[in-house]
């Protein structure tokens, strides 16, 4: 084995951070390494000097045993070096094959655009990899896992050899993360070197030959999945020991908190999504709503908070029906929203941190009264909860976009849970967050069930469904398919459900 | 490969993020950096235009080869003679300033004073519409809503507090002063309101709605002014409305031939009171949340449509009381084309200001300025008042895409530096 890219003593400053402090790195040919690393730790700033989008302050690259200097990515797809970033860079009404001739067209008479010569060429590609993907389809057309495919197939027509894959499964359903590793390991043994960056442990565990953890800008250490463990590798990525299992004690039910009757909703399209679904959820326990995403999940939660309206069936919380209900009627009962998009639906990112502790209270006692805002009570209230709640900021008027994920998380986190609650609805509360924020959360979830409140989790990941969970309702197709107690169910009959097939 | 057991002990420095303090005067002045060069910029480009106006240096440019020298001193001449006539006529003569001031001081006579001091009085007079019409831009904008109707709200301001102005007879001015300047603000808000309300019920977008109202606005104005309202009766002889009382006149604050009106200073508390509004009142936040981000204000329990009339309401009713000021404070009555485009100058000001108040009011001073100066240029230098156009819309153009001007200048771009100042935690 040779290596076929090398980073030594890569440095890079900004004002204040030190993001990466002498970073080496070695990528054999054909080898799948792993850059391990929570938000933060680095790894986006390194991949970025790699990609010829930023200049180290130290260091040396070397691709193939030559030192380059990359000015831009132009510079790196000459070398070989292809990456595919965490947000496509598709245009959704252009075919596979307009989209991957994008920016290094293929001309016919010096004028014409050579479709079928690059649609060959693409059908040639995909079956030599395995990546079986349609030249003349249309992106908006493909699931998320095509599209991938297809940012790959760009890297491979322009002849890369050195892959980049940036958080590539976060996007992905478990079926989809199977056909992404199938992928990679044929790209592989077909000579192509893979950097797989990630913050999942499991997956790296499973699909990396070497992995490099970052930490705080540094590398902490390299080793192989066969070396090492979860349990390892958590505890130098996150730099002390992790709890991967949530501790808690049995539950405790009570009243019935949340009820839900035969509901039915329609989606943006009029399309029943949520479809005679009926539930309780108890005081001081957890129902987890497990199921693959666009299930339904996202309209229920939207229609129980009073964003969207309510087709047919009833709600009710603490005994009072709220299907009518405007979102400020809700909350005004003890209702705690954490929503699946936390930028789009949770938050201001320009405003300071301290409006968005306030986003929903900002109309109550002590923020406001006659309608003046207590701008006092407001920042004092804000030190408080970024105390509480260890929200990581320079100072509460700094805006809320410039904090890193799983501190803008910690922001609504301390919003929602601050105040007297009945009822918690978390969606997807963990989702793109690294292991220590994800660990908080749980914690934080774990508690408020033990105080009483009733909680509704929902997410697509089976393992904090399992984990956080006192009961488990599956969703499929707009339905609840069964709902079972925690400890009676095993990840083969869930997997069952969430694909729609029920237990005979 | 080292082992892990190794690897764990290893001391991790990790710098706890650092409070980055920014001084406020700096962060003004860095807000203030672009805005003006971008005037600088506009100034000089503009200065291309003076030059190619001017026949005389033209011809100079004729003769180019054999004389290059008289040509660019010609040049010269024509721009600096253009920017002082602007100076001098929007802002004053400093040396017969102060002059005035010293024969004051010794003599106690104020003559001359009015005279030298009249520039920069009538700028003010000027910037005060563009004040109301600013706020009113800005206000929508703040709740990511596009006003473009303003100039027809400026003529429903000034048309209600015209006819409130004259019809109301032998009231005292401390009632009838503030009864006209509301009344004209209230017809504002219903013309503002109603797009607002257009927008919240059907979903019809208040760029097309603001933009069609102003038309009907102008008609009704003219009908207005040739029918109803026409001085003298419909036999009258010229489109313009009666008078109004002297109890509903802004006073002025000196004599003949300074016009600086009470309506400057109700401007200057009006932008103070938006500020208030916006960002200390939970009006204010609801309405700047739903323009941030209106999901987000939904999820918030914000009602979305019901702060787009509110937003539109008090957007037409700033707007209006830049016509009512008018009609109150400078004109005494109802012309046809009384603005001469408040309204329209107004969405460029509010971009330049950032829509913030404070930025709204010193935009709309330097347009006040500019315009007024204008005049003065054509006299006294003969450059087109179309100039002064050129130069606003190099103005706006910088300002909206400040990448050019920190291009030019080398500025350091703020925010980008900001985003990596925290990390991520749990480490």
């Amino acid at each position: 084995m040779s290596a076929i890219l090398e980073l030594k003593g890569i440095t890079k400053r900004f004002p204040g951070v030190l993001a990466n402090d002498h970073i080496d790195l070695t990528l054999q040919a054909g080898e799948i390494h792993a850059l391990l690393g929570e938000n933060g730790a680095g790894k986006t700033t390194l991949m970025n000097i790699l990609y010829g989008l930023y200049h180290p302050d130290e260091g040396q690259i070397l691709v193939r045993g030559q030192q380059v200097r990359m000015e831009s990515p132009s510079d790196a797809i000459r070398l070989g070096i292809g990456m595919v970033h965490q947000h496509f860079m598709l245009i959704p009404p252009f075919t596979v094959t307009e989209n991957v001739m994008l920016g290094d067209e293929t001309l016919r008479n010096g004028v014409f655009l050579d479709r079928e010569t690059v649609a060959a060429r693409i059908r040639e590609i995909s079956e030599q990899y395995g990546l079986q993907v349609d030249p003349h389809a249309y992106i908006r057309d493909l699931s998320v896992g095509v599209q991938q495919r297809v940012e790959i197939l760009k890297i491979l027509y322009r002849k890369a050899d050195i892959l980049i894959l940036d958080e590539p499964t976060a996007v992905l359903t478990p079926e989809e993360v199977d056909d992404l590793f199938q992928v990679i390991r044929g790209l592989v043994a077909r000579g192509v070197s893979v950097i797989f960056i990630s913050h999942k442990l499991k997956e790296v565990m499973a699909i990396a030959d070497r992995i490099t953890v970052l930490r705080d800008g540094r590398v902490v250490g390299t080793t192989k999945p066969a070396e090492t463990s979860v349990a390892a590798l958590a505890r130098m990525m996150v730099g002390r020991e992790v709890i991967l299992t949530v501790d808690k004690k049995p539950a405790t039910p009570g009243e019935p908190v949340l009820q839900v009757s035969h509901l039915q909703v329609l989606d943006d399209r009029k399309q029943l999504a949520v479809n005679d679904v009926s539930f309780q959820v108890h005081a001081g326990e957890i129902l987890g709503i497990a199921g693959v995403q666009g299930n339904g999940q996202t309209e229920l939660v939207e229609a129980l908070t009073g964003l969207r309206p309510i087709a047919g069936g009833k709600t009710f919380i603490l005994g009072k029906e709220t299907t009518h209900a405007t979102p400020r009627e809700i909350l005004q009962r003890g209702v705690a929203h954490v929503p699946e998009d936390r930028q789009r639906d949770g938050l201001v990112l320009k405003y300071p941190v301290a409006d968005n502790l306030i986003l929903n209270t900002y109309y109550l006692s002590p923020f406001a009264s006659n309608a003046q805002i207590h701008e006092r009570a407001v920042l004092a209230s804000a030190e408080e909860l970024v105390e509480r709640f260890d929200i990581r900021t320079p100072s509460v008027r700094t805006l809320t976009s410039n904090l890193s994920g799983g501190n803008q998380q910690k922001v609504i986190v301390a919003r929602e849970f601050a105040r007297p609650i009945k009822l918690l609805i978390a969606s997807q509360p963990t989702r793109g967050l690294d292991v220590g924020s994800i660990e908080y959360i749980h914690q934080q979830l774990v508690n408020k069930r033990d105080q009483g409140v009733a909680v509704l989790l929902v997410s697509p990941e089976l393992d904090e469904i399992l984990s956080l969970s006192d009961r488990i309702a599956v969703m499929y197709r707009g339905r609840i398919m069964d709902i079972l107690p925690a400890d009676q169910v095993t990840v083969e009959r869930l997997g069952l459900l969430m694909a729609g097939v029920q237990a005979s | 490969m080292a082992d892990l057991g190794q690897l764990e002990t290893r001391p991790t420095a990790r710098a706890k993020p650092q409070p980055v303090r920014v001084s406020l005067a700096r962060s003004a002045l860095n807000a203030l950096a672009v805005p003006v060069l971008a005037l600088f910029s506009a100034l000089v480009l503009s200065a291309f235009f003076i030059l190619g106006s001017d026949p005389v240096v033209l011809t100079a440019y004729s003769h180019f080869f054999s004389a290059p020298g008289a040509a660019l001193a010609i040049s010269w001449k024509a721009v600096t003679d253009a920017y002082t006539a602007l100076f001098i006529g929007s802002l004053g003569n400093p040396a017969q300033m102060a002059d005035a001031v010293r024969v004051w001081i010794t003599t106690g006579e104020s003559k001359a004073m009015l005279t030298a001091f009249w520039p920069i009085t009538e700028s003010l007079v000027t910037s005060t519409p563009y004040i109301f019409a600013g706020l009113a831009v800005a206000l929508g904008f703040k709740c990511g809503l596009f006003n473009i109707g303003a100039e027809g709200q400026i003529f429903i301001g000034a048309i209600v507090a015209a006819w409130v102005g004259y019809t109301f007879t032998g009231l005292p001015w401390i009632i009838h002063m503030p009864m006209t300047f509301l009344a004209g603000a209230l017809g504002g808000a219903v013309w503002g309101g109603v797009p607002g309300w257009l927008k919240a019920r059907t979903g019809a977008h208040e760029v097309i709605n603001t933009m069609m109202l102003n038309y009907v606005a102008f008609r009704l104005s003219d009908y207005l002014l040739n029918g109803p309202m026409k001085r003298g009766g419909a036999a009258g002889y010229i489109p313009i409305s009666r008078d109004i009382e002297p109890s509903a006149y802004f006073p002025k604050f000196f004599p003949d031939p300074i016009r600086l009106h009470m309506g400057f200073i109700v401007a200057l508390g009006v932008a103070v009171l938006v500020w208030w509004f916006l960002w200390k009142t939970t009006w204010g936040f609801e309405i700047r949340t739903v323009g941030a981000n209106p999901r987000a204000a939904r999820y918030a329990g914000i009602s979305v449509t019901r702060n787009f009339v509110l937003a539109m309401a008090l957007s037409g009713a700033l707007a209006a009381m830049a016509g009512a000021g008018e009609v109150m404070g400078v004109n005494h009555n109802l012309a046809s084309a009384f603005s001469p485009g408040y309204g329209f100058d107004s969405i460029a000001l509010a971009l330049m200001g950032g829509s913030h108040p404070a930025g709204v009011v010193l935009a709309a001073l330097l347009f006040g300025t500019l315009r007024n100066g204008a005049t003065k240029m054509q006299s006294l230098a003969g450059i087109p008042i179309d100039i002064i156009s050129i130069v606003q819309a190099f103005v706006i153009m910088f300002v909206a895409a400040p990448a050019i001007i920190r291009w030019i200048y080398r500025l350091k771009a703020e925010g980008g530096v900001e985003a990596i100042f925290t990390r991520g935690w749990g480490g």
